[in-house]
């Protein structure tokens, strides 16, 4: 399944961008944020996004769900362009943005009521979620009583209730300290890989990216196009993939690292 | 003002040390004298009040004193023929108020959010909004008599007072509301409609109470300076009786009554606040 990225198979690929392009527009005149994009990726497939900030990462997160139209081109699921969100599109926010005044289970419900899916279903749903992410006993806490990490896992069922078949990460570990970080990354690869989610993780973490996703897209500052697109594979004995914390430690780790690092052309300003 | 206190010891089973008893003296102590100290300078208000008249330092005509106070109110309890009692007065302006702030919140709420669904009929409105919130509304209290009768104009007044500050208040809280926020709404495709219902006003339920607050008050004014001009009943229509016929008995009577109907609301609220936030 990874990498039949080819165009020609009768399936289309499950999310596919045709020379998408993006301008905003301002009173100060108008700028361009993507150009020229063009990306094809499969069921199934786990891909993260690098580049700086301010190089159009979130935007293209934003296009392809939905909320964002491009100015240019074409954003197609399953072959059918988008024309905004979609139910088959997650997108896990860089904050868990939980609504304080609901309890854990009415906030990871939200997706399911502004859907209009079946409440019952829906709350045993995010019921069986919390309780797999050991959050069973606080239910029905408030979001305040929740540790960081917690709550980032409430977002992350939350985005899952409503059963999206692509999920979108922009930066969600990176409100997060170091440790916990690392946790809950390799936590949620091993959740969107065990059911089989096409996702895309957008971060600036070199790291984060080697170790979470099965390829690897750099965009180069704006206007954000692609700079590089590359598998990253790793040898084991028989041919599992990794958990993000085991990949840190092979020797493909540093080789993948310094490519990408140069790749970024990250310069250091003052 | 809401204050922290008795904030939990973080994760101690420990027997709580000496020193930490002894803080919490501290703290007790702290809090009695400043009751102490509010309570004593209440005290000393109501004293100076009876003894200056009394000692004609200064006139007791214009005062009265805070031991006639009683005497006139179980006075003006019984209803005479001229005089509905003090009782159907009172209950007239909370009567009032209470209608005031209610249409002052609920037209508030509908307009702020009119507001917030039309960006552009904001940005037409909006200087007409902060004029009408700038203007005296009082000045209008002949010209209400005129449109709307006798009883209708206290009511106009008190919803001219409290409308305009409401709906500015309101509609900023919206404005507030967390983009973020809004941004995962619409992640999961939601409509204007439950972006307003489901986002944005929820997440200004403070801000409500905020409104709520003001409004009591400011509902309050205007029910007693309608009452000034056109009735013949509510605690409004009793100063200005009392100030006529020169009685600063009966004047001072309905003042304190005012004084304890809007601690009393002004409780109630803290009371729902509490409610609320505990909630949260």
């Amino acid at each position: 399944m990874v990498g039949s990225r080819s165009n020609t198979s009768a399936v289309p690929p499950k999310l596919e961008l045709r020379d998408v392009a993006l301008r905003y527009f301002g009173r100060e005149g108008e700028t361009e944020a993507l150009r020229g994009i063009s990306l094809s990726i499969a069921a199934g497939e786990f891909v993260a996004i690098i580049g700086q900030s301010g190089c159009g990462k979130s935007t293209l997160l934003s296009l392809i769900s939905g909320i964002l139209r491009p100015t240019g081109g074409a954003v197609l699921i399953d072959g059918r362009p988008v024309a905004g969100p979609s139910r088959k599109v997650g997108y896990m926010l860089q904050q868990d943005y939980l609504f304080e005044w609901r309890t854990i289970l009415e906030n990871a419900v939200l997706g399911a009521e502004i859907q209009g899916l079946d409440m019952a279903a829906a709350r045993q749903r995010a019921t069986a979620l919390l309780t797999r992410y050991g959050l069973g006993q606080f239910l029905n806490h408030r979001p305040r009583q929740l540790s960081g990490g917690m709550r980032q896992r409430v977002a992350l069922a939350r985005t899952l209730v409503t059963e999206p078949d692509i999920v979108l990460l922009d930066e969600p570990f990176s409100a997060l300290d170091s440790q916990t970080r690392l946790a809950l990354a390799d936590e949620v690869a091993d959740i969107l890989r065990r059911e089989r989610k096409t996702a895309i993780l957008v971060t600036h973490d070199i790291g984060e990216a080697i170790g979470m996703a099965e390829r690897v897209i750099v965009l180069s500052r704006r206007p954000g196009q692609v700079k590089s697109d590359r598998p990253i594979r790793f040898a084991t004995p028989n041919g599992a993939r990794l958990s993000p914390l085991a990949a840190r430690g092979t020797p493909e780790f540093n080789g993948y690292f310094n490519t990408l690092w140069q790749e970024l052309e990250v310069h250091v300003e003052g | 003002m809401s204050k922290v206190e008795g904030a939990p010891l973080i994760g101690q089973s420990l027997a709580p040390s000496a020193e930490y008893l002894a803080w919490l003296r501290a703290e007790r102590r702290d809090q009695l004298t400043v009751r102490g100290a509010q309570l004593a300078l209440l005290l000393v208000f109501l004293v100076l009040w009876e003894v200056l008249p009394r000692a004609q330092i200064i006139n007791p005509l214009f005062t009265s004193y805070p031991s006639a106070l009683w005497p006139t109110f179980v006075e003006l309890l019984q209803a005479t023929p001229q005089q509905a009692s003090i009782l159907t007065h009172t209950w007239s302006t909370v009567l009032a108020t209470v209608v005031g702030f209610t249409a002052a919140m609920a037209l508030g709420i509908a307009i702020a959010a009119a507001l917030w669904w039309w960006q552009g009929l904001y940005r037409v409105l909006d200087p007409y909004l902060v004029v009408a919130n700038a203007m005296p509304k009082t000045a209008f209290v002949p010209i209400f008599y005129l449109w709307l009768g006798a009883s209708l104009s206290i009511y106009g007044m008190s919803l001219a007072i409290s409308l305009f500050v409401t709906v500015l208040m309101i509609y900023n809280g919206f404005q507030g509301t967390d983009p973020n926020k809004v941004k995962l709404a619409q992640t999961f495709g939601a409509s204007k409609a439950q972006i307003l219902t489901k986002v944005v006003l929820p997440g200004s339920v403070p801000t409500l109470i905020a409104a709520l607050k003001v409004n009591v008050g400011l509902s309050l004014v205007g029910v007693v300076v309608g009452e000034f001009q056109s009735a013949n009943l509510g605690l409004g229509y009793l100063i200005q009786y009392g100030s006529q016929i020169f009685k600063l008995n009966i004047v001072m009577t309905a003042i304190t009554i005012l004084a304890i109907v809007s601690s009393v609301m002004y409780l109630a609220i803290s009371w729902l606040e509490a409610a609320v936030m505990r909630r949260r």
